[in-house]
Formats: structure tokens, C-alpha cells, sequence
């Protein structure tokens, strides 16, 4: 079994190791099978780890025992192990990481055919991987750590891939220094648990934690700081600009990295961390208001975009947002569905993004898209499932989540619950917007476009299936008691969340026909939205609108992104250049460096002015000297 | 001996004070190389015997050792000193440390 | 035994050196030569920790009147300097192959005259052992500058020259006080010198004179305008040596020699020169954002990491002065690493000017490669050895001051700030007529950038090995502070 855990990473590193180091020599052939391969070994591992783990004792442990390589920083008492920890989450998580990572691995094979860079494509892809699945399975803090840099290495990486295009090289940079900000807290968020707990190993710190009072100061202070480290990984308000910004790379990458998987992130590190997080309730009160400001925010800012990535990664930072709603309200299991299922349809949506986007030539505008159900049908009806599912009409999968999600909301707060709703009107609404506009009507593009039109070939159709009835029914995971289920997941992922259930206040859970109601209503504005959305793209056919269209100033507000990236501009990266100028020019060159060079400046001048007195007049010399003897002898006495 | 250690200390102590002062004022005022030379030789002398005065008063022969090794250190100094004041006579035409300020700055 | 090789082998090929004639028989000759020196201190390394925790330690009497012998040994944290100048001198020399200097008979002498002092810094068991190597040390530095420079040497490597021996006078005087502090009859042995016992106000002016002229060579804030000039003017070589190895010898000597001798006024000062050190941190960053010539780039960002080293020498905490020691090692890698990239790139383009370079990623694969890891490693990413030093020494100053730990902190961005900017504007994008020409490395090229790379993934994966040896001795130093 260690072994097993053990080379679950190894298989993508070497991977990486192959087509990265070979990258000359290693034939496209061989990249093509041994990228995904490598990811399709370390899947079935994760496979097999979870069926002896869903079947063994194991799974009743509150705590699993770590699976301990090597000692890898070891000084007195701090000792961080090379550790993996595999519980009820880490299992979840890795197979989310390897399952849709293979799936995604599959399609970039198809999608990236022609590109030079090919082998270092996916080289990076494995690399990813491979940090992912140390993030996720890392027994303590450093070596999550570990993963959380490296996936901001490779989104780096990858966001940058085309990296002739100075534009895309700024949108890694920028994603890389600001996931490097929240590093930091996460950092000094290590630092104070260390210094709290002097172990940074979930199993002492959570042991130890779980014993400390309620909004102990040095948890909140650890939850706050690791919630900055989050916030930069999971692109959440302040942090969040990066993410529309790293639409940048291939599409692929899109999928994985920023939809999938690594901007999951954080919602998995607050998910383990559960027992910090209740015990603090004041960080759950800021990370609920990021949630939620952060959900409606880039819901209202992706009714306003016309780039179709752009509008799928503000929907991601609202999903992302959703997810810390639900943790903040103590919903972690439902946080963790959420994070499960988004990561199904919003892979799909990307996927299906990159199909449209391939098919159209490099075209991102769904203004100049449009009536591409009949040229590319699989795109199409997966790219369906997935609007339904995101938009949560059930039986698809993301209803159950974020109903879960809604649930514990109206428990907590009916204001927190009415805002969530809101934010998921939106969703619904902007996600039609993209259906209708790309898919429906007359197309909108150039006549080579249209020629050009095609259905993509198989090999990234089928990812797009499999993802596809993945969005459809991963939803069953979880059904909820009041449908007959036996919450599946939440069984599951129990053992993870008991201490923080344990300190949990326990309300009475809602009756069966609040909740009803609650779900009704939800359900019916969400099919008002879809049908708004119908009224306005089909039946009036409006959306068209040219950038430089006279809007009002609401509407220009909301279409450049509440100006927020001029705001940063202006206020934190100017300044920063402005006083990097002024330390280098004005305090170094004319004031430090003025002052050394004046301290040997004076000697010098001391030298030249004081030599004068050597006048070379032997007389005087000898009146000096005397007169020094006289003074000598005259101090001595009056010494 | 005996009209050495008949003579108070005082005595040398005034007589060699005088002989120093004018061995100063003679350095100070004269103008010509040679005689500050003298004068330098005077004020020497003066410290010699007070030196063997000293050595006297005390009963310590070591005062008057260290006469003669200043006295072997002044005669080497003044023949050093001699030849460079007779150099100087040599290339300049004259020994006026008015006139001899060349080496300056 | 193995000491006074390590010392007198340098030296004996030093003098050799001068007597050859042919470029090329110098070049290779050199070469054994410092590779000889590394493997015999890997032999005594592994002496060190198989046999015994002897300190390999050797004495003769030299000025016995004065108490002044040449004593010298190895501590672990030594042990590991010694390691590092070792290793990196035959890489350096290969380095320099690419060049073809000016009587290279003289250049190469200099070069292997410069790693006996640095040996002979780093083993000193004699106060005034260590002054006389320190300013040993000094010398070949200023020649390699003054005759193989850049435009500007002469003023430039005067004002280093001056500027750094100014400081160690003062270390001289504080010396020299000591030793009148001793008990008959007087020695400059490290015991007699730590165990003086000192007044308080003896102990602060001990701690300022020590500090200065280990501030200078650091170089600490305000300290450090020398530096970039310095790098900037000296060649390439020179550059390496002194951002790589020598830049050590100041914190190795606050570690060594400061904190035993004046625990308390460590103490005392600790905050005051933890703010200089911080400082220099932020400063370094900032400045290095916008620098346009790479080379003092990295100059202005080897001022923040070794301001962090520093600050984590006077956290006094034994996380961060472990810390110290391991990214002492790293820097001296990552630093000349870099150092040897820019070198290449130079020799390519004949210009250092960011702002007229781009695209060479594309013509030069490789390169990019071997750039972005040393880069990695510069900016303290996980599994490189620049990380292990940074996360133990900001935990190590986090633990005493926080605020200072959260300031310094602000590497972590800035450093990925200057370094990507750098990568960008260089790396990226497309080519121009400069860069349109570039190659891609060859393997000779590629020989002494091989090893540091295995040492960047090597001290990030296990760092265990350098961490247990230094570790008795850092708990030995710790015991003078309580």
C-alpha cells in the first residue's frame, strides 16, 4: 500500500522527466502515449487506493496514518517527513486530479497536434500533475506547500506557453506574483502554527487544535493567513485578477489548471484545515463575505464579456466563490461536492470552449460566432449538459451541490442564502447568454471561418462525453436525504469533518418543506433566467452590441471589470516601479552612495587643505615643535 | 665625586634648565643651520648632565651609561648632520633656513 | 593533515601557475588542480563524519611571543564553506574558458591565491589567522578587477578595495583589544578570544567594530554601495568569485567569531541590525525591479538574499541560524549559477542590457532551461535549495520577531518580481538582430552549469545531509547566547 501511494506522483514526474529533459529527442509518438499514460497509471493507483480504502477500516479512522518516505527537513524539534496522508478528501482529491487530468490529457493530445512545442507541452502537463498530487496528498502543511508553488510554477509555465506573445508572458507573470502573494500568508500561516502547535503535521496540529478554545486569537490568525494563501490560489477578492488573465494559455490548460483542479486549491486546503476553520469563527465571517462579494462580483462581470474564456473564468472565480460560502457557513462536505462537480462541468465547458474555438479558427468572440449546434452536434450537446448542470437544474450534477451549498446558507443566514441565490440567477443567465449566442442563430463569422467549420476529431470528442456524463449524473454521489438518497459523499468524507461537526453549534436541520421551498424557488428563478436569456439571444436576438457601442455608465462600469485591474495599476504596480526608480536614482545614487564617496572625498580634501602647513620653513617647524612640547608639558600638569 | 655629591641637585637642576632654554632660544631665533645645529648640541649636553647629576644623586651608574650612548648617538647625528648642512652650503650657497624652503607641500 | 593540504595545495598551484606559459596547459592545468583540491576536501568531509567530530584540527607555533600560531581546523559549518569554495572554484575556472584573458598565467595564479584565503578564512582557528586571510583574500580580488575589468575598473575596484579594508582595520582593532583581554600569556586562539569575559559597553564596541567590517563585506544596507559597481565592472570569473564565496566570509565570521566573543551585545543590537538587514531586504528587491543591466540586477538581489542571511544570523534563533548556513550554500550556488548564465548570454549578444535582448528561448533552448532553474532556485521555489534556506529562516526570525519575519517575507514576491521581469525581457518574446544570432549551448558550456543544477534539486530534496553537519556546531555557537 505505501508503495502504491508512493508512486501515484512518481509516474507523472517521470513524465515530465521524459518528454522535458528529451525534449529534442523524444519522438511526438512517444509523448503522445506517454503523457497520458502516465497520467492513466497514476489514475488506476489512485483507483486502487480508493477501493481498499472505500472497503477497509480504514475509512472509520478519524485520522489515517501518514505513509512516510523520507525525512526531509529535520532540525530538533521541527520535523517536516516527506509524508502523503491518504484519508477520505486526499482520495476524493486524487482521483478528481488524475481522473479528469487524464481526460484533459487525452484532449490536448488532439488539440495541441500541430504545435512545435508539443513534447514541452506536456511535459509541463505532467509536472502540473505532479505538484497537484503533492498538494493534495501531503501529510503536513510544508509539503502542501510544496504542490501549492509548484502548480503556480506550472500554470506559470503553461499560461506562458506561446511565450512570443509579450501579452501572454505578462498574463503568467502576473498570475505567478500574485498566487506569490498569497504564498506569503500562506507562508507566515505555517510559521504561526509552528510556533503554536511545534509540529506542522495535520494529525498534531489538528489533535492539538481540537482542544483549543473557540476564536482562540493565534487560530484566527492562522486561519486568516492561510485564507490569504487561498484566496491568491483560488482567485479570490483581492487576489482574483490573475485568473481571466491566464486565459492566455492553450485551452487545455484552461481546462486543468484553472478551472479543474488548482484553483480548487485552496478550497481543499480550507476543507482540511476544517478544525482551524470553526474554531475561528471571525475568519469564517471574512471568508464568507469574500465568498460571497467574490461570487457576485465575477457573476456580474461575466454578463458583460464577450471573450467565451473569459467569461468561463469569471464564472469559475464565482463557483470558487460559492465553494468558500459554503465552507464559511460549515458546509465542507458541500464545499468539497461543489468542488467535484464543478470540476466535471466546467472542464467540459472549457473543453467544449477550446472545441468551438479550434473549430473557429482562434475566433474567442461569441459575437462572431454563432449556429454552431448543426456544424459541431458533440460540442454542442455536451456544451448543453454542462450550461444545465452549472446553472443547477436538476437531475444534473451541479443542482445537488450547490443546493447543499444554498441549504446551509438559509440555516446560517437567509441574507447569506438570498445573495447566494442571486449570484446563481446570474450564472444561469450568463451561461444561456454563451449557449445561445455561440450555438444558436445565424453564424456570425467570416466566410473562411465558415469553411473552415468542423466537428473536432475524436480524440477530444470523446473527452468531452466522458466529462459529459460525469456532469450529467456526478451529482448521484451525493443525493440528499429529503430525495431518497444516502448522501453518499458526505458518508464518505465524515470521518474527515467530524471533529469540526463536533464543534459545531447543532441547529435543527431544516424541515423538509423549508427546504422544498427553498429549492422551488432557487429552481424557478433559474429557469426564469434560462428563459430571459431565451427571450433576449433567440427571440429578440440581441447581445451584439460593438465594444464601442454607447452604454450607460453602469453597464461601462461592469463591462471593464469595475476597472479593478486599472485600480492595481494605478495604486500598486506604478507606485512600486515609481519607488524602485526613486530608491535606485535618488536614495542610492545621490544619497548612500554621495555619502561614502564624500567620506573619502573629505580625506582627500583634509589632505589637500592640512598639507599647506607643511611650508617647508625650517623655523617654523621648529616654533611648532617647541610649541607642542610646551603645550604637552602643559597639559601634563594640569592633568 | 665628593664636590659633585657636596653640590644640592637643585643646582644642577637650575644650571642645566638655563642651558636647555638657551640651547631653545638659540634653535628658535638663529638663523644659520650651523648654530641651531650648536644649539641642538647644547640642549643635549644640558640633558647629559643632568643625567649624570641625577646618576650621582641616586647611586645608579645607569644614568651615566645612557650619557655615553648619546654621546656616541650625538656624535653620529652631528657628523650626519654636519654633511648634509655642508651639501646644502655646497649646492644652495647658503646655510639661511630663510632661504632653504624647498621642500614644502 | 587534510587542513594544511587544503591550504598549502592552492597556493603550491598558484606559484606553478605563474611559471607556465601556454594558455591552453594553464587552463587544463588549473583545472586538476582546483578539481584535486575539491576531491581532497570531500575527503575530509567524509573524514569529518565518519571517524570523528575531531575538527580535523592542525597547530604549529608561528609568532609564539605575540601568541599568535597557525591554527586551523574545521568545524562543520567551516567544513561546509570550505566544501563550497571547493566546489565551485573548478566550476568557475571552466567557466572562464570561454573567455581568453590577458596573461592568463597571472589570471589563473590570482584565481587559485584567492581560493587558498578563502580556505584559510574559513578553517582560521587564530584570531589573527583569520584577519591575515581576510585580507588575503582581499588582494587577488582587487588585481582581478583592476587588470581584467571592465571601463570603469580603476575607480570602481579602488573605492571596493578601500572601502572593504576600512572595515576589517576596525575588525583588526577589535581584534587586538581582545587579545589584550586575554589572560597572560596573551593568545589569538578562538578559545583564549571566547572566553574573554567583557563589560557590557566593552562588548557593544567589540559587536560595532566586528559589525562594520562584516557589514561591508556582506554587504548589509547602507553598506553596500560598492557591490553592483563592483560586480558590474569585475569579469566574470571575478564576479563569481566574489558574490559566491567571498560575500561568506562575512556572515561566516558574524557566525563564527561575533556571536561567540559578544553574545550579549548580539543581543543587545540584535533588532537594530535586524532592521538594516530587513531594510536591505525590501531595498534590494525593490531596486533590482528596475535595474536595466542584468548583472547588477542580480547584484541588487544578492544584497536582499544575503540581507535575509544576515537578519536570520541575528533572529539567534537555531532554525534561522541554520538557515543561514544552508542558503550560505545556496547562494553561493544559485548566485553563480546565474552569474555564469549571464556570462554566456553576454558573450552571445556582447550586451548585458536587458531592455536590448528577447526571444533567446527560442534559439537557445538550453539556456532558457538552465536559467530558469537557477532562477528557481534564487526565488525559493519548493524541492531547490534556495527554499530550504528561506523557509528556515524567515520560521527562524518568525519565531523572535515576527513583524520583521513578515517584512522580509516580501522577497518571496519580489524576488519572483525582478526574476520573471528579467526572464521576460531577456528569455521571452521574440528575437531582434541582437539576439537573432544567438547559439545554443555546447557542451563544454554546459559542464560546470551540469553540477550546479544536480546541487540546486540535491540540498532541495535532501537537505539532511548539510543540515545534521552544521547542527552541532550551531547549537555549540547557541550555547554562548544563554
Amino acid at each position: 500500500m505505501n508503495t502504491i501511494v508512493a508512486l501515484i506522483p512518481v509516474f507523472p514526474l517521470l513524465g515530465f522527466l521524459i518528454s522535458g529533459v528529451g525534449y529534442r529527442h523524444v519522438p511526438k509518438k512517444v509523448t503522445t502515449f506517454l503523457a497520458p499514460g502516465m497520467i492513466l497509471i497514476s489514475f488506476i493507483f489512485s483507483f486502487i487506493v480508493f477501493l481498499t480504502f472505500a472497503t477497509s477500516h480504514f475509512r472509520y479512522l478519524a485520522t489515517s496514518l501518514p505513509h512516510h518516505l523520507f525525512s526531509w527537513i529535520r532540525i530538533g524539534p521541527l520535523d517536516i517527513p516527506f509524508s502523503f496522508l491518504i484519508d477520505p478528501l486526499s482520495c476524493l482529491m486524487l482521483l478528481i486530479v488524475t481522473g479528469v487530468g487524464f481526460v484533459i490529457h487525452v484532449y490536448s493530445v488532439g488539440y495541441m497536434k500541430d504545435d512545435p512545442g508539443f513534447n514541452r507541452f506536456f511535459s509541463y502537463m505532467n509536472l502540473f500533475v505532479f505538484s497537484m498530487l503533492l498538494l493534495v496528498m501531503g501529510a503536513n502543511y510544508p509539503i502542501m506547500f510544496i504542490g501549492w508553488e509548484g502548480v503556480g510554477l506550472c500554470s506559470y509555465l503553461l499560461i506562458g506557453f506561446w511565450f512570443k506573445n509579450h501579452d501572454y508572458n505578462n498574463a503568467a507573470k502576473k498570475a505567478f506574483i500574485m498566487n506569490r502573494i498569497g504564498d506569503l500568508g500562506f507562508l507566515m500561516g505555517m510559521f504561526l502554527i509552528f510556533t503554536t502547535f511545534h509540529s506542522l503535521n495535520y494529525q498534531d496540529v489538528f489533535a492539538q487544535a481540537k482542544g483549543m478554545a473557540f476564536g482562540n486569537p493565534n487560530l484566527v490568525a492562522i486561519t486568516l493567513l492561510l485564507f490569504v494563501g487561498a484566496a491568491g490560489k483560488s482567485a479570490q477578492i483581492p487576489l482574483y485578477t490573475w485568473l481571466p488573465d491566464a486565459m492566455a494559455g492553450p485551452t487545455p490548460v484552461s481546462a486543468l489548471i484553472h478551472a479543474a483542479t488548482m484553483v480548487t486549491a485552496g478550497v481543499y486546503m480550507v476543507a482540511r484545515s476544517n478544525i482551524l476553520y470553526v474554531l475561528s469563527p471571525a475568519t469564517m465571517a471574512i471568508m464568507g463575505m469574500t465568498g460571497l462579494a467574490t461570487a457576485l462580483l465575477a457573476a456580474s462581470i461575466a454578463i458583460f464579456q464577450n471573450d467565451i474564456k473569459k467569461i468561463l473564468a469569471y464564472s469559475t472565480i464565482s463557483q470558487l466563490g460559492y465553494m468558500f460560502v459554503g465552507l464559511s457557513v460549515g458546509a465542507f462536505t458541500g464545499a468539497v461536492f461543489h468542488l467535484t462537480t464543478h470540476a466535471f462541468f466546467k472542464a467540459l465547458l472549457f473543453l467544449g470552449a477550446g472545441s468551438v474555438i479550434h473549430a473557429m479558427g482562434g475566433e474567442q468572440d461569441i459575437r462572431k460566432m454563432g449556429g454552431l449546434k448543426h456544424a459541431m452536434p458533440k460540442t454542442y450537446w455536451t456544451f448543453l449538459i454542462a450550461t444545465i448542470a452549472i446553472a443547477g437544474i436538476p437531475p444534473f450534477s451541479g443542482f445537488f451541490s450547490k443546493d447543499e451549498i444554498l441549504g446551509k446558507a438559509f440555516e446560517f443566514s437567509s441574507l447569506v442564502w438570498l445573495l447566494a441565490v442571486i449570484g446563481s440567477l446570474m450564472t444561469a443567465f450568463y451561461m444561456f447568454r454563451v449557449l445561445f449566442l455561440t450555438f444558436f442563430r445565424e453564424f456570425r463569422g467570416t466566410d473562411m471561418q465558415k469553411h473552415h467549420l468542423h466537428e473536432s476529431p475524436a480524440v477530444m470528442t470523446i473527452p468531452l462525453i466522458i466529462l459529459a456524463v460525469l456532469a450529467a449524473v456526478g451529482g448521484f454521489i451525493n443525493i440528499p436525504a429529503i430525495f431518497g438518497g444516502n448522501a453518499g459523499l458526505s458518508q464518505f468524507l465524515a470521518p474527515v469533518f467530524a471533529d469540526a461537526r463536533a464543534v459545531m453549534e447543532h441547529e435543527a436541520p431544516l424541515a423538509p418543506g423549508t427546504e422544498w421551498l427553498l429549492m422551488g424557488i432557487t429552481l424557478a428563478g433559474v429557469l426564469a433566467m434560462s428563459a430571459w436569456a431565451y427571450h433576449r439571444y433567440i427571440i429578440k436576438q440581441l447581445g451584439l452590441l460593438p465594444d464601442d457601442a454607447p452604454r450607460s455608465f453602469a453597464v461601462r462600469l461592469v463591462s471593464h471589470k469595475y476597472y479593478i485591474d486599472e485600480l492595481y495599476e494605478a495604486v500598486i504596480i506604478k507606485p512600486t516601479m515609481w519607488l524602485s526608480k526613486m530608491l535606485h536614482e535618488v536614495v542610492e545614487l545621490r544619497f548612500i552612495d554621495r555619502i561614502v564617496d564624500g567620506v573619502g572625498n573629505m580625506v582627500v580634501w583634509t589632505g589637500n587643505t592640512v598639507r599647506y602647513i607643511q611650508t617647508g620653513n625650517v623655523g617654523f617647524y621648529m616654533f611648532i615643535m617647541i610649541l607642542g612640547i610646551i603645550l604637552i608639558l602643559f597639559f601634563n600638569i594640569l592633568i | 665625586m665628593m664636590i659633585l655629591s657636596t653640590i644640592p641637585i637643585d643646582y644642577y637642576l637650575v644650571f642645566c634648565s638655563i642651558l636647555f632654554c638657551i640651547g631653545v632660544i638659540g634653535v628658535l631665533i638663529k638663523r644659520n643651520a650651523l648654530l641651531i645645529l650648536m644649539s641642538v648640541e647644547l640642549m643635549i649636553n644640558s640633558i647629559n648632565l643632568l643625567l649624570a647629576a641625577f646618576s650621582a644623586y641616586m647611586n645608579d651608574p645607569a644614568g651615566q651609561i645612557f650619557v655615553f650612548f648619546i654621546m656616541v648617538v650625538a656624535a653620529a647625528e652631528v657628523a650626519i648632520g654636519l654633511a648634509i648642512v655642508v651639501l646644502i652650503y655646497r649646492t644652495t650657497h647658503s646655510i639661511d633656513i630663510d632661504v632653504l624652503n624647498k621642500l614644502k607641500w | 593533515m587534510l587542513t594544511q593540504i587544503l591550504i598549502l595545495l592552492p597556493l603550491a598551484l598558484s606559484l606553478i601557475t605563474l611559471l607556465l606559459k601556454k594558455e591552453r596547459t594553464i587552463r587544463y592545468f588549473v583545472l586538476a588542480g582546483t578539481l584535486v583540491e575539491f576531491g581532497i576536501a570531500v575527503a575530509a568531509f567524509i573524514q569529518y563524519k565518519t571517524m570523528c567530530h575531531c575538527q580535523l584540527q592542525v597547530t604549529a607555533g608561528w609568532i609564539s611571543s605575540l601568541g599568535i600560531s597557525l591554527k586551523f581546523g574545521m568545524d562543520g559549518i567551516g567544513l561546509l564553506l570550505v566544501l563550497l569554495t571547493t566546489f565551485l572554484l573548478p566550476i568557475i575556472v571552466l567557466s572562464s574558458f570561454s573567455h581568453s584573458y590577458n596573461r592568463p598565467a597571472a589570471f589563473y595564479s590570482l584565481v587559485l591565491f584567492m581560493e587558498m584565503a578563502l580556505v584559510g578564512v574559513f578553517t582560521a582557528f587564530d584570531g589573527m589567522m583569520f584577519y591575515i586571510f581576510w585580507e588575503m583574500a582581499l588582494l587577488p580580488a582587487y588585481f582581478i578587477s583592476a587588470v581584467w575589468g571592465g571601463k570603469d575598473r580603476i575607480r570602481i575596484t579602488f573605492k571596493f578595495f578601500i572601502y572593504t579594508f576600512t572595515g576589517s582595520l576596525f575588525m583588526l582593532v577589535a581584534l587586538i583589544y581582545l587579545y589584550f583581554r586575554t589572560p597572560l600569556p596573551h593568545a589569538f586562539d578562538f578559545q583564549s578570544l571566547y572566553a574573554v569575559t567583557l563589560t557590557p559597553a566593552e562588548q557593544s564596541w567589540i559587536f560595532l567594530a566586528f559589525f562594520v567590517a562584516f557589514a561591508i563585506k556582506i554587504p548589509i544596507f547602507p553598506f553596500h554601495t560598492w557591490q553592483p559597481d563592483t560586480y558590474a565592472q569585475t569579469p566574470a570569473s571575478g564576479t563569481m568569485l566574489l558574490a559566491g564565496i567571498m560575500l561568506k566570509m562575512g556572515l561566516f565570521g558574524m557566525i563564527r567569531w561575533m556571536i561567540p566573543i559578544c553574545p550579549h551585545a548580539v543581543q543587545q543590537w540584535g533588532p537594530a541590525a535586524m532592521t538594516l538587514a530587513v531594510t536591505g531586504v525590501v531595498y534590494g528587491s525593490l531596486i533590482a525591479i528596475m535595474q536595466k543591466d542584468m548583472k547588477r540586477l542580480v547584484a541588487y538581489s544578492s544584497i536582499a538574499h544575503v540581507g535575509l542571511i544576515a537578519a536570520g544570523v541575528f533572529a539567534l534563533t537555531i532554525h534561522a541560524m541554520q538557515g543561514a548556513v544552508i542558503q550560505m550554500i545556496s547562494h553561493g550556488i544559485n548566485i553563480v549559477g546565474l552569474f555564469i548564465v549571464i556570462d554566456l548570454i553576454e558573450k552571445r549578444t556582447k550586451t548585458r542590457n536587458i531592455a536590448d535582448l528577447g526571444g533567446i528561448a527560442l534559439k537557445a533552448p538550453r539556456l532558457a532551461v538552465f536559467f530558469m532553474i537557477m532562477l528557481l532556485g534564487s526565488i525559493a521555489l519548493p524541492l531547490t535549495n534556495g527554499f530550504i534556506g528561506e523557509f528556515l529562516l524567515l520560521l527562524g526570525i518568525f519565531e523572535r520577531y515576527m513583524a520583521f519575519s513578515a517584512i522580509a517575507g516580501l522577497t518571496i514576491i519580489l524576488s519572483a518580481v525582478y526574476m520573471l521581469r528579467m526572464y521576460q525581457r531577456t528569455m521571452l518574446g521574440t528575437t531582434n538582430e541582437i539576439t537573432e544570432q544567438v547559439t545554443d549551448l555546447t557542451w563544454t558550456e554546459m559542464a560546470p552549469l551540469i553540477p550546479l543544477v544536480i546541487m540546486v534539486f540535491w540540498i532541495g530534496l535532501f537537505p539532511g545531509l548539510f543540515l545534521d553537519t552544521t547542527l552541532p556546531d550551531v547549537l555549540t555557537i547557541m550555547s554562548y547566547i544563554r
